[in-house]
């Protein structure tokens, strides 16, 4: 049975347990970023935060330490900028919402300890602007905070101001991408930058600038208040890299859908049973979607092929994908990516066609149109998969969505791209005889289902 | 007639300026604030956000038509956004969206005759451990049933 640890949620279902009282009740409240402040030099604080072996929470699992490595070691003439990402709009994820509403102060204090660490001033929380509790949530943490001078000219007494600011977005998924946040929040367009330069050279107003996650950003002061240490070893992928607790959403098809935190480390089986109440209606599993829809779907039949006793894979040679522990390296392996940690889990009997159809009409419809490859390919996926749908496709048009996702892949100025390519070519890959049945008019639109049991 | 900030909102003004190094960054800011007053985003309001932080219409404009949120258009006094993505649409989120446009009379996209209700469809709202779910203006309402959206609706129209 899994264990659900509260490093991260110790305020949630607690009464306000969004205000400073309870962050100080449950957490002892700021405690954390003084110390670090006030007795640790910023390198310090980098090394340090490199040994909690935190992989991005928002999807890509670039180690968060290093990323902080990477900003100037001193501030030259350009202030140095920590941009949050809390643009959750990759569909499935629906995590970093529960933390900026029940707890929101520890983002702040997260932002506090992270600029400290990467020689910033100015933190901006990019909100998406849909989620108006969250945005009230993290004002209103922010001003008790400076309220009793965590923040401002000289947070606990040390020289060294933070101000931190919330942004919020206008309704584009595109500015979850980093470069295209920094352009946002420069009052643009959401249009991507090429890389490099990268963000710790030329990020916000031209100036150096780390982006990461907002959970990421919260669970820094619950790794550095255990030590960064031994908060990596609270995951059971730690010795590959893969540290401390994190956030696991599950939704689709199971009895009872939410948002848990758990060690790093899961299966696919013990969250969708052991967390999620198993399926419903009791249906066996067709798919999960393992950590947003840009995540290509795995089937329950998928099995670990590591016969190699070298590869860190070994150890799970021959089981079912659904019996791996969840890790940015060990999704890699099974051919997908760990992503954001919310699996969508989709039920035997589901049309995939259908499925598949209404991610290409996100993609289509969130394409920011910059590059060509991406902007014309990911309408005609949608195009031509809703043709399918409609029984008025032919063999060949089915056989061009193949082209038209490799025609995206490699070929775009961000991973947008591949975030649509890949889901695509997976379901393309794993459901053909479905995709065909469509073709000869076996399958028809009107049998097709997405719901277990009609919607009341 | 050119469009002027309540004195409420030119004092918001002067606080989001403060957070950023350059004017321009205000540009998303500033259109949220205009639309919160105005409904919408009319050519009157991007030639005052153009003149108070002294960018380019053309700018102006490109950052409208980039991003959904923005009204190019008036419309109803209330939106009404059902979430269509997939984890939604697996517990009913198309359901959803068919009984609320039957209900209303009118498409995704269109306005009740009587000005109260805008009917929009929206891209996963990270809710999806609540869905099916829809978002009216501010506020989040999940795990709908129909029960619960003859009710929502209902108020709206009152
Ligand atoms: S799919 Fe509806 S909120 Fe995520």
């Amino acid at each position: 049975m899994l264990k659900r640890t509260d490093y991260l949620t110790r305020t949630y279902g607690k009464p306000e347990g969004w205000k400073l009282a309870a962050y100080e009740r449950e957490y002892g409240g700021y405690q954390v970023a003084k110390r670090l402040l006030t007795t640790m030099s910023r390198e310090q604080v980098v090394d340090e935060a490199k040994k909690a072996n935190i992989r991005g929470r928002g999807g890509a699992g670039f180690p968060m330490g290093v990323k902080w490595s990477f900003m100037p070691k001193v501030v030259g003439a350009k202030p140095h900028y920590l941009v949050v990402n809390a643009d959750e709009g990759e569909p499935g994820t629906h995590k970093d919402r529960t933390l900026m509403e029940l707890n929101p102060h520890a983002v702040v204090e997260g932002c506090i300890i992270a600029c400290y660490a990467i020689g910033a001033h100015v933190a901006y929380i990019y909100v998406r602007d849909e989620l108006h509790l969250s945005k009230t949530r993290l004002w209103g943490a922010i001003s008790e905070a400076k309220a009793r001078g965590f923040l401002g000219k000289a947070p606990f007494g040390k020289d060294w101001e933070v101000e931190v600011y919330v942004h919020s977005g206008a309704g584009a998924y595109i500015c979850g991408e980093e470069t295209s946040m920094l352009n946002s929040i420069e009052g643009r367009r959401g249009e991507p930058r090429m890389k490099p330069p990268f963000p710790a050279n030329a990020g916000a107003f031209g100036c150096p600038t780390t982006v990461n996650n907002l959970e990421t950003i919260a669970s820094v002061p619950a790794a550095f208040g255990l030590g960064c240490d031994e908060w990596s070893k609270l995951s059971a992928l730690h010795t590959i890299g893969d540290g401390g607790v994190r956030l696991y959403g599950i939704n689709g098809h199971v009895k009872k859908p939410g948002v848990v935190e758990l060690a790093v480390g899961p299966t696919f089986n013990e969250l969708i049973h052991d967390i999620g109440g198993g399926v419903l209606g009791d249906k066996a599993i067709m798919c999960v979607i393992p950590g947003g829809s840009s995540t290509p779907v795995l089937r329950p039949s998928e099995t670990v092929n590591a016969p190699d006793p070298k590869s860190p894979m070994h150890p799970h040679h021959g089981k079912s994908v659904f019996d791996v522990p969840l890790g940015v390296e060990t999704m890699r392996q099974c051919g997908t990516m760990l992503g954001t940690c919310c699996v969508t889990v989709i039920a035997e009997g589901t049309d995939p066609v259908w499925c598949m159809q209404n991610l290409m009409q996100f993609y289509g419809h969130e394409s920011c149109g910059q590059c060509t490859p991406c902007r014309e390919g990911s309408a005609w996926l949608h195009l031509v998969c809703t043709k399918l749908l409609d029984g008025e496709a032919t063999k060949e048009e089915l056989d061009s969505l193949h082209d038209i996702a490799n025609g995206i892949m490699g070929n775009t100025i961000c991973a947008f791209g591949e975030g649509t390519a890949m889901p695509a070519l997976a379901f393309l890959q794993k459901f053909r005889p479905e995709f065909e049945a469509y073709v000869k008019g076996a399958r028809k639109r009107a049998d097709a289902k997405l719901t277990v049991e009609p919607w009341s | 007639m050119p469009f002027a900030l309540s004195p409420e909102r030119e004092r918001e003004l002067q606080q989001i300026l403060e957070r950023y190094p350059t004017k321009m960054a205000a540009t998303l800011p500033l259109l949220h604030l205009c639309q919160e007053q105005n409904g919408w985003i009319s050519d009157e309001v991007i030639e005052f956000v153009s003149q108070r932080l002294d960018v380019s219409t053309a700018h102006v404009q490109g950052v409208v038509t980039f991003y959904t949120l923005y009204n190019r258009k008036p419309v109803g006094k209330h939106q009404v956004w059902v979430c269509r993505t997939l984890p939604c649409a697996l517990r009913g989120g198309y359901d959803v969206l068919a009984y609320c446009e039957k209900k209303l009379g009118v498409h995704a996209g269109e306005t009740t005759p009587d000005g109260k209700i805008t009917l929009r469809t929206a891209e996963c709202l990270a809710s999806c451990g609540t869905g099916p779910m829809m978002q009216v203006d501010k506020d989040y309402h999940e795990n709908l049933t129909r029960e619960r959206v003859d009710a929502i609706l209902a108020k709206l129209s009152e």
